[in-house]
C-alpha cells in the first residue's frame, strides 16, 4: 500500500523495494503488538520493534549503490551516505532513553500494582474510583504508600 | 555464580581487555569507525559483565551509583561546557576552530573532547541503568536523554 | 557573549543546569538553580522577542559550530518561534517561582532534585524545539522534552500516575517516531534537514506520493502529540496525576511547543499553499477540531475530579487552535496563535489555582473542593477570575481569542461555524460552573471545615494572582498578544513560496 520511492536510484522492480517492505512489515508488526498486547513489557518490547523498523529505514537510505565505508581513503571515490547513520544514531539513544524510562516505569508500576497486565491495572484503578467515591473525602488523599 | 569456574576466569580475563577495546574504539573516532556512543556502550557492557559475574555488591564497591551519577552528569556538562569554551574564545557554541593552535589541532580537541563527554555519559547511564534494574533501586532514571543532545 | 548568540544560550542554560542539579542532589539548591534558569531563560526569549519584533520580521539565525547552514545545524529564530519561547519561559517563570511549596509538598524530599532535573530537561527540549531551524533537532528536543515529562508525571502521589505515565510515553514515542519517518521522507526526497533549504525544495514534489506519505505521518505524528482530538486520550491522566505544579507547568507549556510544530511544518516546511490546496488539511482538520472541541467539552461536565476537567477542556481548547489553523486564512492562523497564548495564561492559572487548593485540601475531587471558597476567598477568587477567561467573558484574554477565532470562522465559513463555537463555549461555562459552584455553594464538607484550610501560603497565592492578573490584563491590553500572533501570521503565511 505505501510505497516509497527511492530517489537516487528509481527502482521499477518491485525487489529492488525489498527494503521497503521489509521495513513496513516490521513496523506494522511492532505497532500491532504496541496496540493489542495487555502485557506492558511486551508494549515496550513493541514499540524496540516499531522504533528499529524505522532504523533499518533510515539506514538503507544511506546506502549509495557501489559505494564504500565513508572513511576518507586514497583507494574509494564513491562513499555511501554517512548522515542518516549518524541521524539513527542519535535516534537510537533516543529509543534507549526511552526504552529505559518505559522498564523504569514498569517496575514501579510492578511495586505498585503487583502486575504488568493494563486490564488488572485498569480494573484495579476503577476499584480505587469507586472505593473512593463512595467511602468520601480522605482516600483520594491518602493513596497507597508507593515503595521507592 | 560461586561455583562456574570457567565463567569466572573469562570474565576476570576478558573485563580489561574491554574496557580496554572500549577505550580504543573511544580514541579511535576522530580518523575511523568510532566515537563516544559507541565507546560507552562496550565500556558500560564490560562493567556489566563484570557485575553479573562477580556479583552487584563488589561492582558497587567498585563503581559505586553516586559516583556513576556524578560521572553522567559531569559528561554532559563537559560537552555543554566545550561548546560554551568555543563561545568565550569569540567564536559560535560548539565552534572548535578556537581551542587549538590552529583550526585543525581546534577541531581535533574539540571533538575529542566532546566525544569524552558523550563517552563517559553513556557509560555511566548504562551501570546506572543497570544498578537500577538489577539492584532495584529506580533513582535517576531519568538523565538518560542528556546525551541525546548530540 | 554577545547578543548573537541568545539562541543557542537560550537551550543551553537549562540544560547545563540538569546535570548540575544531578550532582547538587539538595532539594532547595535544586530549587535554587531551576529560578536562575527561569530568569535567564525569560530574559534571553524576552530579548529575542524584541530583537525580531523590531524591525520588519528580522529572523535570527545561528550557525551551531560555525558551520553554515547546508551543512551545520541552524537555529532560527523569528516572530512565531519567539512567541512560544516568551510563552513558556513566562509561565515557567511563575511556576518554578512560585509554585516551591507545593512541590515540596506533593514530592518526597530526596526525590525533589530529580523533579527540577526533569523540569529543567523538559523547558530544555521545548525551548530546543521553538529555536531549532533544523527538522532533526526538532525531533531530538521533542523526544527530550515528552521524557522529562513523563519523569514529572510518574512523581505524582497517586499510584495511578505511573500508568498515565506510561501511557503518555508510549502514545508520545510512537508520535514521535512518526516524526522521525516523516524526517526520513523528506530527507530522502529533497537531501536537506534544513527548514529554508526543505521549504524551497518541496513545492515541486507537490504530486509525488512520497511527500503525500510523509504528510500523512505527520499529520497523525503531530496530532497525537498536540492532543488532537482522536489522539487525545493520554492527556487527562497525564495532566490529572502529575504532581500540581508539573501540571501547571504542563498545561501550559506542553501542548504548545507541539502545536508549534505543527504550525513549523505545515506552514515554514510544507507551506500553506502545499498543506490546503495540496493535501486539503482542511478537509481533515476542520470535522476533528469540531469534534474535539465538542466531544471533550462535555466529557469535561462529567468529571468528578477537577484536575481531569481541566484536562480535558484542554483538549477542547487545542481544538479551537487546529480550528483557527483549519481555517487556513490568516485571520485563523492568528486567532490560533493568539489563543495558544491566551490558552497558556489561563489553563496555567486554573491549575495554579487547583495546586494552591490540593495543598491545604488535599484532594482535587469537586468533593474535596466543597466549600473551600470561604476558607480561601483569594484563591477562590483567582480561580473565578480566570474562569471567566476561560469561558470568554469580555475583557479577559479568553474572550480576545474568542473574538478573533469568531471573526476568522465568520469570514472563512460563515455563521454556521461561528454558532458552533459560541455554542462550543456555553458548554464550557457548564463546566466552569460545576467547579465554581463546589468551591462557593456546596455545603462545606468535614475536609473544608477543618481549621488547616486556610489560604494558601503566599508564593502559590501570588502566582496564581499573577497568572489571573495576566488574564485581565492581555484582556484589556491586545497589543503583546494578539498584535504579534497577527505579524506572526503573516509571517507564516508569507512562508509559503
Amino acid at each position: 500500500m505505501v510505497k516509497v520511492k527511492a530517489k537516487a536510484a528509481p527502482m521499477d522492480n518491485p525487489a529492488g523495494l525489498f527494503s521497503y517492505f521489509g521495513v513496513i512489515a516490521l513496523m506494522m508488526l511492532g505497532f500491532y503488538i504496541v496496540m493489542d498486547s495487555p502485557n506492558l513489557v511486551k508494549k515496550m518490547v513493541g514499540l524496540n520493534i516499531f522504533q528499529a523498523a524505522v532504523f533499518i529505514f533510515y539506514i538503507s537510505m544511506g546506502k549509495v549503490a557501489g559505494g564504500t565505508a565513508p572513511i576518507a581513503d586514497a583507494a574509494a571515490d564513491l562513499y555511501s551516505n554517512p548522515l542518516p547513520h549518524v541521524l539513527i544514531l542519535t535516534a537510537i539513544v533516543v529509543g534507549v532513553s526511552v526504552t529505559a524510562m518505559g522498564l523504569a516505569i514498569i517496575i514501579r508500576i510492578k511495586r505498585a500494582y503487583g502486575s504488568v497486565d493494563e486490564h488488572d491495572i485498569a480494573a484495579a484503578d476503577a476499584a480505587a474510583d469507586t472505593a473512593a467515591d463512595t467511602a468520601g473525602i480522605d482516600t483520594a488523599a491518602a493513596p497507597p504508600p508507593e515503595s521507592p | 555464580m560461586e561455583h562456574h569456574k570457567v565463567l569466572r576466569v573469562v570474565t576476570r580475563l576478558l573485563t580489561p581487555l574491554i574496557l580496554l577495546f572500549a577505550l580504543y574504539v573511544q580514541f579511535h573516532g576522530d580518523f575511523g569507525p568510532g566515537g563516544g556512543f559507541q565507546a560507552g556502550v562496550i565500556f558500560g557492557a564490560g562493567v556489566i559483565l563484570f557485575a553479573i559475574v562477580f556479583g552487584m555488591q563488589r561492582c558497587m564497591r567498585a563503581l559505586p551509583p553516586s559516583l556513576m551519577r556524578i560521572i553522567a552528569g559531569g559528561g554532559v556538562l563537559l560537552y555543554a561546557g566545550v561548546g560554551v569554551a568555543g563561545i568565550l574564545l569569540g567564536g559560535n557554541y560548539l565552534e572548535y576552530n578556537m581551542l587549538g593552535a590552529g583550526a585543525i589541532a581546534g577541531q581535533h580537541l574539540g571533538i575529542n573532547l566532546i566525544e569524552v563527554g558523550v563517552g563517559a555519559t553513556v557509560a555511566a547511564m548504562m551501570v546506572c541503568l543497570f544498578y537500577c534494574f538489577a539492584g532495584g533501586e529506580v533513582d535517576g532514571e531519568s538523565q538518560g536523554e542528556g546525551g541525546a543532545d548530540g | 557573549m554577545t547578543a548573537a548568540h541568545l539562541p543557542v544560550l537560550q537551550v543551553v542554560a537549562p540544560l547545563l543546569a540538569a546535570p548540575l542539579c544531578v550532582m547538587l542532589r539538595a532539594p532547595l539548591a535544586a530549587w535554587l538553580l531551576t529560578c536562575a534558569v527561569a530568569v535567564i531563560a525569560i530574559v534571553i526569549a524576552a530579548i529575542l522577542l524584541f530583537t525580531v519584533t523590531a524591525g520588519d520580521g528580522a529572523v535570527l539565525i545561528y550557525a551551531l559550530g560555525g558551520w553554515a547552514a547546508p551543512w551545520g545545524i541552524e537555529y532560527r529564530v523569528d516572530i512565531v518561534g519567539a512567541f512560544v519561547l516568551v510563552i513558556i519561559t513566562g509561565i515557567n517563570l511563575v511556576a518554578v517561582l512560585c509554585g516551591r511549596a507545593s512541590v515540596m509538598r506533593e514530592i518526597p524530599a530526596e526525590r525533589v532534585f530529580l523533579f527540577y532535573t526533569g523540569w529543567l530537561l523538559c523547558l530544555t527540549g521545548m525551548l530546543g524545539i521553538a529555536v531549532s531551524g533544523d527538522v532533526f533537532n526538532v525531533f531530538v528536543f521533542l523526544e527530550i522534552a515528552s521524557l522529562a515529562s513523563c519523569l514529572l508525571v510518574s512523581l505524582g502521589r497517586d499510584r495511578r500516575c505511573l500508568s498515565a505515565a506510561f501511557r503518555y510515553l508510549l502514545m508520545g514515542s510512537v508520535g514521535a517516531t512518526f516524526i522521525l519517518i516523516v524526517v526520513g521522507l523528506l530527507y530522502q526526497m529533497t537531501g536537506t534537514l534544513n527548514m529554508a533549504d526543505l521549504a524551497a525544495r518541496l513545492p515541486p514534489l507537490a504530486q509525488s506520493r512520497t511527500l503525500q506519505v510523509a504528510f500523512a505521518f505527520l499529520t497523525v505524528g503531530v496530532g497525537l502529540k498536540a492532543a488532537v482530538f482522536p489522539l487525545h486520550f493520554w492527556l487527562p491522566g497525564a495532566y490529572a496525576f502529575a504532581p500540581s505544579m508539573a501540571a501547571v507547568f504542563l498545561a501550559g507549556t506542553s501542548t504548545k511547543a507541539s502545536v508549534y510544530i505543527l504550525l513549523r511544518f505545515f506552514f515554514s516546511v510544507m507551506g500553506a499553499e502545499l498543506s490546503f490546496d495540496a493535501m486539503r488539511l482542511h478537509w481533515f482538520l476542520l470535522p476533528l477540531a469540531l469534534a474535539g472541541i465538542f466531544a471533550a467539552s462535555v466529557a469535561a461536565i462529567y468529571q468528578s475530579d477537577v484536575k481531569r476537567l481541566l484536562a480535558f477542556s484542554s483538549v477542547a481548547q487545542v481544538g479551537y487552535m487546529i480550528l483557527g489553523v483549519a481555517t487556513g486564512s490568516g485571520a485563523g492562523l492568528a486567532a490560533a496563535l493568539v489563543h495558544l497564548f491566551n490558552h497558556a495564561l489561563m489553563k496555567s492559572a486554573l491549575f495554579f489555582v487547583v495546586a494552591c487548593m490540593v495543598l491545604r485540601v488535599g484532594g482535587a475531587r469537586l468533593a474535596d473542593l466543597a466549600g473551600v471558597g470561604k476558607r480561601m476567598p483569594l484563591t477562590a477568587a483567582a480561580l473565578v477570575v480566570s474562569g471567566l477567561s476561560l469561558v470568554g467573558f469580555p475583557f479577559t484574554a479568553g474572550f480576545i481569542s474568542k473574538w478573533a477565532l469568531l471573526a476568522a470562522a465568520l469570514d472563512s465559513h460563515g455563521w454556521w461555524l461561528a454558532l458552533l463555537v459560541l455554542a462550543s463555549s456555553l458548554l464550557a461555562v457548564v463546566y466552569m460552573w460545576r467547579v465554581v459552584e463546589a468551591v462557593y455553594c456546596a455545603p462545606k464538607t468535614a475536609s473544608a471545615e477543618s481549621q488547616t484550610v486556610t489560604e494558601a501560603p503566599l508564593p502559590l497565592l501570588i502566582g496564581a494572582w499573577l497568572l489571573a492578573a495576566a488574564n485581565v490584563v492581555f484582556g484589556l491590553s491586545t497589543e503583546l498578544s494578539l498584535g504579534i500572533a497577527e505579524r506572526a501570521a503573516v509571517l507564516l503565511i508569507g512562508d509559503a513560496p
